[in-house]
Protein backbone atom coordinates (compact mmCIF):
# COMPACT_ATOMS: atom_id res chain seq x y z
CA UNK A 1 0.00 0.00 0.00
CA UNK A 2 1.41 3.40 -0.67
CA UNK A 3 2.46 5.98 1.55
CA UNK A 4 -0.78 8.06 -0.15
CA UNK A 5 -3.87 6.89 -1.15
CA UNK A 6 -4.46 10.06 -3.62
CA UNK A 7 -1.65 12.73 -4.87
CA UNK A 8 -2.89 15.31 -6.93
CA UNK A 9 -0.46 17.73 -8.81
CA UNK A 10 -1.63 20.77 -10.98
CA UNK A 11 -4.85 19.44 -11.04
CA UNK A 12 -6.95 21.88 -13.70
CA UNK A 13 -10.51 21.52 -15.72
CA UNK A 14 -11.69 23.87 -18.13
CA UNK A 15 -14.95 23.56 -19.75
CA UNK A 16 -14.80 25.74 -22.76
CA UNK A 17 -14.95 29.03 -21.45
CA UNK A 18 -14.88 27.99 -17.56
CA UNK A 19 -11.97 26.89 -14.99
CA UNK A 20 -13.60 24.03 -13.14
CA UNK A 21 -10.69 23.44 -11.23
CA UNK A 22 -7.82 25.61 -11.18
CA UNK A 23 -4.08 24.02 -10.33
CA UNK A 24 -5.89 21.95 -7.13
CA UNK A 25 -2.97 19.98 -5.56
CA UNK A 26 -3.45 17.86 -2.09
CA UNK A 27 -3.05 14.23 -0.67
CA UNK A 28 -5.03 12.14 0.50
CA UNK A 29 -3.03 9.74 2.92
CA UNK A 30 -3.89 6.44 3.14
CA UNK A 31 -6.15 5.64 5.79
CA UNK A 32 -7.23 9.14 5.83
CA UNK A 33 -10.43 10.80 5.85
CA UNK A 34 -10.39 13.90 4.08
CA UNK A 35 -13.45 16.29 3.15
CA UNK A 36 -13.71 18.48 -0.01
CA UNK A 37 -15.46 21.27 0.84
CA UNK A 38 -16.81 24.23 -0.82
CA UNK A 39 -19.90 25.83 -2.01
CA UNK A 40 -21.95 25.11 -5.31
CA UNK A 41 -20.13 25.43 -8.25
CA UNK A 42 -16.53 25.21 -5.90
CA UNK A 43 -15.42 22.24 -7.94
CA UNK A 44 -15.82 19.75 -5.73
CA UNK A 45 -17.72 17.17 -8.06
CA UNK A 46 -15.68 17.68 -10.95
CA UNK A 47 -12.27 17.02 -8.78
CA UNK A 48 -14.13 13.60 -7.93
CA UNK A 49 -14.84 12.99 -10.82
CA UNK A 50 -11.35 13.26 -12.14
CA UNK A 51 -9.97 11.20 -9.56
CA UNK A 52 -12.59 8.20 -10.81
CA UNK A 53 -11.47 8.94 -14.43
CA UNK A 54 -15.15 10.34 -15.32
CA UNK A 55 -13.78 13.33 -16.25
CA UNK A 56 -10.53 13.56 -18.15
CA UNK A 57 -8.64 16.36 -16.72
CA UNK A 58 -7.18 19.59 -19.40
CA UNK A 59 -4.00 19.52 -17.12
CA UNK A 60 -2.21 17.68 -14.01
CA UNK A 61 -1.44 14.61 -12.51
CA UNK A 62 -3.73 12.52 -10.29
CA UNK A 63 -2.32 9.60 -8.85
CA UNK A 64 -4.32 7.13 -6.83
CA UNK A 65 -3.53 3.95 -4.52
CA UNK A 66 0.42 4.17 -6.42
CA UNK A 67 -1.38 4.24 -10.24
CA UNK A 68 -1.45 6.80 -13.02
CA UNK A 69 -5.14 7.70 -13.15
CA UNK A 70 -4.84 8.80 -16.79
CA UNK A 71 -3.12 5.95 -17.73
CA UNK A 72 -3.44 2.94 -15.51
CA UNK A 73 -6.94 3.40 -14.13
CA UNK A 74 -8.33 -0.06 -14.73
CA UNK A 75 -5.25 -1.27 -12.30
CA UNK A 76 -6.86 0.22 -10.02
CA UNK A 77 -11.01 0.67 -10.25
CA UNK A 78 -11.32 -3.00 -8.29
CA UNK A 79 -10.17 -1.28 -5.14
CA UNK A 80 -12.18 1.77 -5.37
CA UNK A 81 -15.77 2.68 -5.35
CA UNK A 82 -17.89 5.82 -5.44
CA UNK A 83 -21.76 7.11 -4.32
CA UNK A 84 -23.42 10.20 -5.63
CA UNK A 85 -27.11 11.13 -5.06
CA UNK A 86 -26.85 12.27 -8.81
CA UNK A 87 -25.82 9.15 -9.88
CA UNK A 88 -28.51 6.26 -9.66
CA UNK A 89 -28.99 2.60 -10.05
CA UNK A 90 -31.25 0.87 -12.38
CA UNK A 91 -35.08 1.20 -10.36
CA UNK A 92 -36.35 -1.56 -12.06
CA UNK A 93 -33.62 -4.28 -10.83
CA UNK A 94 -34.36 -5.20 -7.56
CA UNK A 95 -31.77 -4.56 -4.64
CA UNK A 96 -30.12 -7.41 -4.70
CA UNK A 97 -30.48 -7.74 -8.43
CA UNK A 98 -28.15 -4.36 -8.66
CA UNK A 99 -25.92 -5.00 -5.77
CA UNK A 100 -25.35 -8.79 -7.65
CA UNK A 101 -24.73 -6.96 -11.00
CA UNK A 102 -21.82 -4.63 -9.46
CA UNK A 103 -20.23 -7.61 -7.39
CA UNK A 104 -20.29 -9.28 -10.48
CA UNK A 105 -18.62 -6.39 -11.79
CA UNK A 106 -16.07 -6.03 -9.35
CA UNK A 107 -15.26 -9.62 -9.25
CA UNK A 108 -16.58 -10.34 -6.35
CA UNK A 109 -16.10 -13.83 -5.07
CA UNK A 110 -18.86 -14.84 -3.42
CA UNK A 111 -21.28 -12.55 -4.34
CA UNK A 112 -24.47 -13.91 -2.77
CA UNK A 113 -22.59 -14.38 0.96
CA UNK A 114 -21.44 -10.55 -0.15
CA UNK A 115 -24.86 -9.19 -0.75
CA UNK A 116 -26.17 -10.71 2.35
CA UNK A 117 -23.18 -9.40 4.12
CA UNK A 118 -24.08 -6.09 2.78
CA UNK A 119 -28.07 -6.49 3.60
CA UNK A 120 -27.42 -7.56 7.32
CA UNK A 121 -25.11 -4.67 7.81
CA UNK A 122 -26.86 -1.80 6.10
CA UNK A 123 -30.10 -2.81 7.70
CA UNK A 124 -31.13 -3.78 4.04
CA UNK A 125 -32.49 -7.01 4.56
CA UNK A 126 -36.61 -5.91 5.04
CA UNK A 127 -36.24 -4.72 0.96
CA UNK A 128 -33.96 -6.65 -0.37
CA UNK A 129 -35.82 -7.91 -2.93
CA UNK A 130 -38.05 -5.01 -4.00
CA UNK A 131 -37.77 -3.24 -7.21
CA UNK A 132 -34.79 0.04 -6.15
CA UNK A 133 -36.97 2.48 -7.54
CA UNK A 134 -39.72 2.09 -5.17
CA UNK A 135 -37.44 2.75 -2.00
CA UNK A 136 -37.91 5.71 0.14
CA UNK A 137 -34.65 8.37 -0.26
CA UNK A 138 -33.10 6.87 2.54
CA UNK A 139 -33.54 3.40 1.72
CA UNK A 140 -31.81 4.20 -1.94
CA UNK A 141 -29.22 6.01 0.24
CA UNK A 142 -28.34 3.00 2.19
CA UNK A 143 -28.45 1.20 -1.14
CA UNK A 144 -26.33 3.23 -2.94
CA UNK A 145 -23.90 2.90 0.01
CA UNK A 146 -24.13 -0.75 -0.03
CA UNK A 147 -22.89 -0.82 -4.00
CA UNK A 148 -19.97 1.29 -2.86
CA UNK A 149 -18.84 -1.09 -0.62
CA UNK A 150 -19.47 -4.03 -2.44
CA UNK A 151 -16.40 -4.54 -3.28
CA UNK A 152 -15.03 -3.53 0.20
CA UNK A 153 -13.00 -0.56 -1.67
CA UNK A 154 -9.06 0.48 -0.56
CA UNK A 155 -10.61 3.60 -1.59
CA UNK A 156 -14.03 5.68 -0.78
CA UNK A 157 -15.20 8.47 -2.81
CA UNK A 158 -18.02 9.78 -1.43
CA UNK A 159 -20.18 12.82 -3.09
CA UNK A 160 -22.57 14.07 -0.41
CA UNK A 161 -23.71 10.84 0.84
CA UNK A 162 -26.11 11.91 3.60
CA UNK A 163 -27.79 14.90 1.01
CA UNK A 164 -31.59 14.16 1.53
CA UNK A 165 -31.70 12.28 4.53
CA UNK A 166 -33.63 12.56 8.11
CA UNK A 167 -30.57 13.05 10.61
CA UNK A 168 -31.62 10.02 12.05
CA UNK A 169 -30.45 8.19 9.14
CA UNK A 170 -27.34 10.61 8.56
CA UNK A 171 -26.14 9.72 11.70
CA UNK A 172 -26.54 6.52 10.72
CA UNK A 173 -24.67 6.51 8.15
CA UNK A 174 -22.10 8.56 9.37
CA UNK A 175 -21.41 5.93 12.18
CA UNK A 176 -21.20 3.09 9.31
CA UNK A 177 -18.68 5.02 7.25
CA UNK A 178 -16.67 5.94 10.64
CA UNK A 179 -16.43 2.16 11.54
CA UNK A 180 -15.82 0.72 7.89
CA UNK A 181 -12.71 3.33 8.03
CA UNK A 182 -11.69 2.08 11.72
CA UNK A 183 -12.37 -1.68 10.62
CA UNK A 184 -10.58 -1.98 6.92
CA UNK A 185 -8.32 1.22 6.89
CA UNK A 186 -9.88 2.18 4.12
CA UNK A 187 -9.16 5.91 2.90
CA UNK A 188 -11.93 8.23 2.10
CA UNK A 189 -12.11 11.41 0.36
CA UNK A 190 -15.95 13.04 1.18
CA UNK A 191 -17.20 16.08 -0.67
CA UNK A 192 -20.48 17.54 1.73
CA UNK A 193 -22.21 20.19 2.32
CA UNK A 194 -22.80 18.98 6.03
CA UNK A 195 -20.48 21.06 8.21
CA UNK A 196 -20.92 19.18 11.39
CA UNK A 197 -20.73 15.67 9.19
CA UNK A 198 -16.95 16.92 8.40
CA UNK A 199 -16.15 17.98 11.91
CA UNK A 200 -17.00 14.58 13.27
CA UNK A 201 -15.41 12.32 10.63
CA UNK A 202 -13.06 13.97 8.97
CA UNK A 203 -9.01 14.05 10.11
CA UNK A 204 -8.49 16.97 7.27
CA UNK A 205 -10.20 19.35 5.08
CA UNK A 206 -9.55 21.32 1.49
CA UNK A 207 -11.11 24.26 1.27
CA UNK A 208 -12.33 24.72 -2.24
CA UNK A 209 -13.44 28.05 -3.88
CA UNK A 210 -13.96 29.28 -7.62
CA UNK A 211 -12.01 25.80 -8.60
CA UNK A 212 -8.95 26.76 -6.62
CA UNK A 213 -7.71 25.38 -2.94
CA UNK A 214 -7.88 28.10 -0.57
CA UNK A 215 -7.25 26.42 2.30
CA UNK A 216 -6.62 23.25 4.13
CA UNK A 217 -6.54 22.16 7.83
CA UNK A 218 -7.66 19.68 10.35
CA UNK A 219 -11.32 20.89 11.81
CA UNK A 220 -10.31 21.92 14.83
CA UNK A 221 -7.19 23.77 13.26
CA UNK A 222 -9.48 25.68 10.70
CA UNK A 223 -11.69 26.72 13.44
CA UNK A 224 -9.03 28.14 15.25
CA UNK A 225 -7.13 29.84 12.29
CA UNK A 226 -10.32 31.75 11.15
CA UNK A 227 -11.49 32.64 15.25
CA UNK A 228 -15.07 30.85 14.85
CA UNK A 229 -16.92 28.43 16.58
CA UNK A 230 -17.15 25.92 14.38
CA UNK A 231 -16.51 24.76 10.48
CA UNK A 232 -20.25 26.28 9.60
CA UNK A 233 -18.52 29.84 9.87
CA UNK A 234 -15.66 29.09 8.64
CA UNK A 235 -17.16 27.75 5.60
CA UNK A 236 -19.25 30.82 5.24
CA UNK A 237 -16.00 33.28 5.80
CA UNK A 238 -14.31 31.37 2.59
CA UNK A 239 -17.76 31.18 0.36
CA UNK A 240 -18.17 35.08 0.96
CA UNK A 241 -14.59 35.94 0.21
CA UNK A 242 -14.14 36.97 3.41
CA UNK A 243 -11.68 34.26 4.65
CA UNK A 244 -8.47 36.21 4.60
CA UNK A 245 -9.64 38.84 6.51
CA UNK A 246 -11.27 36.49 8.75
CA UNK A 247 -7.74 34.96 9.74
CA UNK A 248 -6.14 38.21 9.78
CA UNK A 249 -8.69 39.65 12.85
CA UNK A 250 -8.05 35.23 14.47
CA UNK A 251 -4.58 36.35 14.09
CA UNK A 252 -4.54 39.64 16.10
CA UNK B 1 -7.00 -6.53 0.97
CA UNK B 2 -10.76 -6.05 -0.74
CA UNK B 3 -12.94 -8.42 -2.08
CA UNK B 4 -12.36 -8.22 -5.33
CA UNK B 5 -8.67 -7.30 -5.82
CA UNK B 6 -7.82 -11.14 -5.49
CA UNK B 7 -8.96 -11.72 -8.44
CA UNK B 8 -6.83 -11.08 -11.71
CA UNK B 9 -8.27 -7.62 -13.96
CA UNK B 10 -7.94 -8.51 -17.87
CA UNK B 11 -8.09 -5.82 -20.02
CA UNK B 12 -11.13 -7.87 -21.81
CA UNK B 13 -13.03 -9.69 -19.17
CA UNK B 14 -15.94 -12.57 -20.41
CA UNK B 15 -17.07 -12.21 -16.91
CA UNK B 16 -18.02 -8.69 -17.17
CA UNK B 17 -19.73 -8.49 -20.10
CA UNK B 18 -21.98 -11.30 -18.55
CA UNK B 19 -22.45 -9.17 -15.47
CA UNK B 20 -23.78 -6.57 -17.82
CA UNK B 21 -25.74 -9.47 -19.71
CA UNK B 22 -27.13 -10.37 -16.60
CA UNK B 23 -28.51 -6.48 -15.90
CA UNK B 24 -30.41 -6.31 -18.81
CA UNK B 25 -31.87 -9.82 -18.63
CA UNK B 26 -32.82 -9.17 -15.10
CA UNK B 27 -34.47 -5.77 -16.43
CA UNK B 28 -36.38 -8.03 -19.27
CA UNK B 29 -37.19 -10.95 -17.30
CA UNK B 30 -38.96 -8.17 -14.81
CA UNK B 31 -41.55 -7.21 -17.10
CA UNK B 32 -43.84 -9.31 -19.21
CA UNK B 33 -45.21 -6.31 -20.99
CA UNK B 34 -41.35 -5.89 -22.55
CA UNK B 35 -40.97 -9.60 -23.95
CA UNK B 36 -44.57 -9.72 -25.25
CA UNK B 37 -43.90 -6.36 -26.86
CA UNK B 38 -40.46 -8.07 -28.97
CA UNK B 39 -42.55 -10.70 -30.38
CA UNK B 40 -45.74 -8.80 -31.05
CA UNK B 41 -44.38 -6.10 -33.96
CA UNK B 42 -42.48 -8.80 -35.76
CA UNK B 43 -46.12 -10.81 -35.97
CA UNK B 44 -48.00 -8.21 -36.94
CA UNK B 45 -46.00 -7.54 -39.70
CA UNK B 46 -45.64 -10.79 -40.55
CA UNK B 47 -49.20 -11.22 -40.56
CA UNK B 48 -50.17 -8.24 -42.27
CA UNK B 49 -47.67 -8.74 -45.17
CA UNK B 50 -48.25 -12.38 -45.20
CA UNK B 51 -52.13 -11.73 -46.73
CA UNK B 52 -50.80 -8.76 -48.63
CA UNK B 53 -48.44 -11.44 -50.43
CA UNK B 54 -51.32 -13.34 -50.21
CA UNK B 55 -53.50 -11.64 -52.33
CA UNK B 56 -50.35 -10.28 -54.67
CA UNK B 57 -49.64 -14.29 -55.28
CA UNK B 58 -53.24 -14.52 -57.01
CA UNK B 59 -52.34 -11.17 -59.16
CA UNK B 60 -48.57 -11.37 -59.94
CA UNK B 61 -46.78 -14.02 -61.89
CA UNK B 62 -43.30 -12.52 -59.93
CA UNK B 63 -44.98 -12.83 -56.74
CA UNK B 64 -46.24 -15.99 -57.50
CA UNK B 65 -42.62 -17.41 -58.33
CA UNK B 66 -41.63 -17.14 -54.90
CA UNK B 67 -44.53 -16.44 -52.14
CA UNK B 68 -42.04 -15.50 -49.30
CA UNK B 69 -40.57 -12.92 -50.95
CA UNK B 70 -42.38 -10.18 -49.29
CA UNK B 71 -42.62 -12.18 -46.15
CA UNK B 72 -38.80 -12.66 -45.78
CA UNK B 73 -38.22 -9.50 -46.97
CA UNK B 74 -40.27 -8.13 -43.96
CA UNK B 75 -39.05 -10.34 -41.46
CA UNK B 76 -35.33 -9.74 -42.13
CA UNK B 77 -35.76 -5.72 -42.49
CA UNK B 78 -37.32 -6.59 -38.88
CA UNK B 79 -33.90 -8.33 -37.87
CA UNK B 80 -31.89 -5.05 -38.92
CA UNK B 81 -34.09 -2.76 -36.83
CA UNK B 82 -34.69 -5.02 -33.90
CA UNK B 83 -30.72 -5.65 -33.92
CA UNK B 84 -30.50 -1.41 -33.50
CA UNK B 85 -33.24 -1.24 -31.50
CA UNK B 86 -31.50 -4.14 -29.24
CA UNK B 87 -28.35 -1.70 -29.03
CA UNK B 88 -29.45 1.27 -28.59
CA UNK B 89 -32.17 0.42 -25.97
CA UNK B 90 -29.75 -1.27 -23.54
CA UNK B 91 -27.78 2.11 -23.79
CA UNK B 92 -30.88 3.84 -23.35
CA UNK B 93 -31.66 1.65 -20.14
CA UNK B 94 -28.40 3.39 -18.69
CA UNK B 95 -29.31 7.12 -19.66
CA UNK B 96 -32.64 6.58 -18.35
CA UNK B 97 -31.59 5.35 -15.32
CA UNK B 98 -28.76 7.53 -14.56
CA UNK B 99 -26.81 4.60 -13.91
CA UNK B 100 -23.65 5.28 -15.92
CA UNK B 101 -21.44 7.44 -13.54
CA UNK B 102 -21.28 4.15 -11.40
CA UNK B 103 -20.60 1.81 -14.62
CA UNK B 104 -17.62 3.65 -15.84
CA UNK B 105 -16.12 3.99 -12.08
CA UNK B 106 -16.59 0.14 -12.29
CA UNK B 107 -13.95 -1.55 -13.82
CA UNK B 108 -15.85 -2.24 -16.82
CA UNK B 109 -14.34 -0.93 -20.10
CA UNK B 110 -16.23 0.74 -22.88
CA UNK B 111 -15.63 -2.20 -25.19
CA UNK B 112 -16.59 -5.37 -22.76
CA UNK B 113 -20.44 -2.65 -22.39
CA UNK B 114 -20.57 -3.12 -26.65
CA UNK B 115 -19.91 -6.70 -26.35
CA UNK B 116 -23.11 -7.15 -23.33
CA UNK B 117 -24.98 -4.63 -25.95
CA UNK B 118 -25.01 -6.86 -28.84
CA UNK B 119 -25.75 -9.49 -27.08
CA UNK B 120 -28.67 -8.56 -25.67
CA UNK B 121 -29.61 -7.41 -29.01
CA UNK B 122 -29.36 -10.77 -30.38
CA UNK B 123 -31.31 -12.22 -27.57
CA UNK B 124 -34.48 -9.39 -28.28
CA UNK B 125 -34.25 -9.99 -32.15
CA UNK B 126 -34.49 -13.93 -31.64
CA UNK B 127 -37.51 -13.35 -29.35
CA UNK B 128 -38.95 -11.10 -31.83
CA UNK B 129 -37.72 -13.41 -35.12
CA UNK B 130 -38.17 -17.00 -33.96
CA UNK B 131 -42.06 -16.78 -32.76
CA UNK B 132 -42.82 -14.65 -35.63
CA UNK B 133 -41.46 -16.94 -37.91
CA UNK B 134 -43.08 -20.09 -36.52
CA UNK B 135 -46.15 -18.20 -36.84
CA UNK B 136 -45.63 -18.06 -40.73
CA UNK B 137 -45.49 -21.23 -40.87
CA UNK B 138 -48.63 -21.81 -39.06
CA UNK B 139 -50.93 -19.05 -40.95
CA UNK B 140 -49.12 -19.17 -44.64
CA UNK B 141 -47.46 -22.45 -44.61
CA UNK B 142 -44.52 -21.22 -45.25
CA UNK B 143 -41.37 -21.36 -44.03
CA UNK B 144 -38.35 -19.37 -44.09
CA UNK B 145 -36.38 -21.93 -42.53
CA UNK B 146 -37.07 -23.56 -45.85
CA UNK B 147 -33.75 -21.19 -47.17
CA UNK B 148 -31.84 -23.37 -45.25
CA UNK B 149 -27.99 -22.42 -44.05
CA UNK B 150 -28.10 -19.14 -45.97
CA UNK B 151 -30.89 -17.94 -43.88
CA UNK B 152 -27.83 -18.03 -41.11
CA UNK B 153 -26.32 -15.44 -43.14
CA UNK B 154 -28.68 -13.22 -44.40
CA UNK B 155 -29.61 -12.76 -40.49
CA UNK B 156 -26.44 -11.93 -39.38
CA UNK B 157 -25.50 -9.81 -42.13
CA UNK B 158 -28.47 -7.69 -40.79
CA UNK B 159 -28.48 -7.94 -37.61
CA UNK B 160 -24.54 -6.67 -37.99
CA UNK B 161 -25.68 -4.09 -39.87
CA UNK B 162 -28.51 -3.32 -37.26
CA UNK B 163 -25.28 -3.50 -34.40
CA UNK B 164 -23.42 -1.07 -36.50
CA UNK B 165 -26.00 1.64 -36.51
CA UNK B 166 -27.10 0.99 -32.87
CA UNK B 167 -23.66 1.42 -31.84
CA UNK B 168 -23.28 4.92 -33.65
CA UNK B 169 -26.85 5.94 -32.07
CA UNK B 170 -25.40 5.32 -28.47
CA UNK B 171 -22.56 7.55 -29.41
CA UNK B 172 -24.60 10.39 -30.10
CA UNK B 173 -26.87 10.16 -27.15
CA UNK B 174 -23.70 9.87 -25.56
CA UNK B 175 -23.09 13.43 -26.71
CA UNK B 176 -26.03 15.05 -27.66
CA UNK B 177 -28.04 13.34 -24.43
CA UNK B 178 -31.57 12.30 -24.26
CA UNK B 179 -32.34 15.04 -26.46
CA UNK B 180 -31.79 12.68 -29.44
CA UNK B 181 -33.72 9.92 -27.94
CA UNK B 182 -35.70 9.75 -31.29
CA UNK B 183 -32.86 9.24 -33.38
CA UNK B 184 -33.16 5.70 -31.77
CA UNK B 185 -36.73 4.72 -34.09
CA UNK B 186 -35.87 6.70 -36.72
CA UNK B 187 -32.10 6.71 -38.38
CA UNK B 188 -32.53 2.94 -39.99
CA UNK B 189 -35.44 3.55 -41.73
CA UNK B 190 -33.03 5.82 -44.02
CA UNK B 191 -31.42 3.54 -45.39
CA UNK B 192 -34.64 1.02 -45.71
CA UNK B 193 -35.63 2.81 -49.20
CA UNK B 194 -31.89 1.30 -50.61
CA UNK B 195 -31.70 -1.90 -48.92
CA UNK B 196 -33.59 -3.57 -51.43
CA UNK B 197 -36.17 -5.24 -49.03
CA UNK B 198 -39.21 -5.74 -51.14
CA UNK B 199 -37.64 -4.60 -54.80
CA UNK B 200 -34.09 -5.69 -56.06
CA UNK B 201 -31.86 -2.96 -56.22
CA UNK B 202 -31.76 -2.72 -60.43
CA UNK B 203 -35.26 -1.00 -60.32
CA UNK B 204 -33.48 1.81 -58.30
CA UNK B 205 -31.90 5.08 -60.23
CA UNK B 206 -28.49 4.48 -60.99
CA UNK B 207 -26.99 6.89 -58.40
CA UNK B 208 -28.92 5.02 -55.26
CA UNK B 209 -27.86 1.88 -56.91
CA UNK B 210 -24.35 2.98 -56.39
CA UNK B 211 -25.35 4.04 -52.53
CA UNK B 212 -27.58 0.56 -52.09
CA UNK B 213 -23.92 -1.28 -52.92
CA UNK B 214 -22.64 0.50 -50.21
CA UNK B 215 -24.96 -0.94 -48.02
CA UNK B 216 -24.41 -4.70 -46.45
CA UNK B 217 -28.07 -4.85 -45.75
CA UNK B 218 -28.42 -4.86 -49.88
CA UNK B 219 -26.14 -7.97 -50.57
CA UNK B 220 -28.03 -9.91 -47.76
CA UNK B 221 -31.40 -8.66 -49.29
CA UNK B 222 -30.37 -9.72 -53.08
CA UNK B 223 -29.08 -12.96 -51.82
CA UNK B 224 -32.17 -13.81 -50.06
CA UNK B 225 -34.37 -12.84 -53.72
CA UNK B 226 -31.60 -15.37 -55.34
CA UNK B 227 -32.19 -18.01 -53.59
CA UNK B 228 -36.17 -17.67 -53.39
CA UNK B 229 -36.22 -16.79 -56.85
CA UNK B 230 -33.64 -18.85 -58.57
CA UNK B 231 -33.08 -21.07 -55.83
CA UNK B 232 -29.10 -19.78 -56.13
CA UNK B 233 -26.75 -19.54 -53.51
CA UNK B 234 -25.01 -16.71 -54.00
CA UNK B 235 -21.83 -17.01 -51.92
CA UNK B 236 -20.30 -13.60 -54.00
CA UNK B 237 -23.29 -11.28 -51.91
CA UNK B 238 -22.80 -13.01 -48.62
CA UNK B 239 -19.55 -12.64 -48.27
CA UNK B 240 -19.13 -8.93 -50.16
CA UNK B 241 -22.01 -8.20 -47.12
CA UNK B 242 -20.63 -9.60 -44.49
CA UNK B 243 -16.96 -7.81 -45.33
CA UNK B 244 -18.77 -4.57 -45.41
CA UNK B 245 -20.30 -5.33 -42.05
CA UNK B 246 -16.79 -5.40 -40.46
CA UNK B 247 -16.41 -2.19 -41.85
CA UNK B 248 -19.84 -0.70 -40.40
CA UNK B 249 -19.06 -2.72 -37.40
CA UNK B 250 -15.95 -1.23 -37.10
CA UNK B 251 -17.07 2.27 -37.99
CA UNK B 252 -19.98 2.11 -35.04
CA UNK B 253 -17.47 1.10 -32.43
CA UNK B 254 -15.20 3.41 -33.40
CA UNK B 255 -18.15 6.29 -33.14
CA UNK B 256 -19.09 4.76 -29.64
CA UNK B 257 -15.28 5.13 -28.35
CA UNK B 258 -14.55 8.30 -29.78
CA UNK B 259 -17.71 9.77 -28.37
CA UNK B 260 -16.91 7.79 -25.00
CA UNK B 261 -13.76 9.50 -24.47
CA UNK B 262 -15.15 13.18 -25.61
CA UNK B 263 -18.32 12.51 -23.23
CA UNK B 264 -15.43 12.41 -20.25
CA UNK B 265 -13.78 15.40 -21.85
CA UNK B 266 -17.05 17.30 -21.08
CA UNK B 267 -17.36 15.68 -18.25
CA UNK B 268 -21.33 14.30 -19.46
CA UNK B 269 -20.88 10.95 -17.70
CA UNK B 270 -21.42 12.40 -14.44
CA UNK B 271 -24.70 14.35 -16.18
CA UNK B 272 -26.24 11.66 -18.05
CA UNK B 273 -30.15 11.01 -17.25
CA UNK B 274 -32.92 12.62 -17.09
Amino acid sequence: MPENAIEVEGLRKQFDQVVAVDDVGFTVPAGGFVALLGGNGAGKTTTIGMLLGLILPTSGRITVLGADMLRQRYRVLPRMNFSSPYVDLPHRLTVAENLGVYAHLYGVRDVRARIAALARDLDLESFVKRPTGSLSAGQRTRVALAKAMVNEPDLLLLDEPTASLDPDTADWVRGYLRDYRARTGASVLLASHNMSEVERLCDDVLMLRRGRIVDQGAPADLIARYGRDNLEQVFLDIARGQGRAAREAAAE
Amino acid sequence: MTAAQELPNPAFSPRRVGSMALRYLYLLRGSWPRILELAYWPTVQMVLWGFITQFLAANSSYIAQAFGILLSGVLLWDVLFRGQLGVTISFLEELWSRNLGHLFVSPLRPLEMVCAMLFMSLVRTLIGFVPASLLAIMFFDYSMYGMGLPLVGFFFTVIITGWAVGLAIAGILLRQGLGAESLAWLVVFAIAPISGIYYPISVLPDALQVLAWCLPSAYAFEGMRAVLVDGVFRADLMWLGLGLNLIYLAAGTAVFMICFRLARQRGQLLQMGE
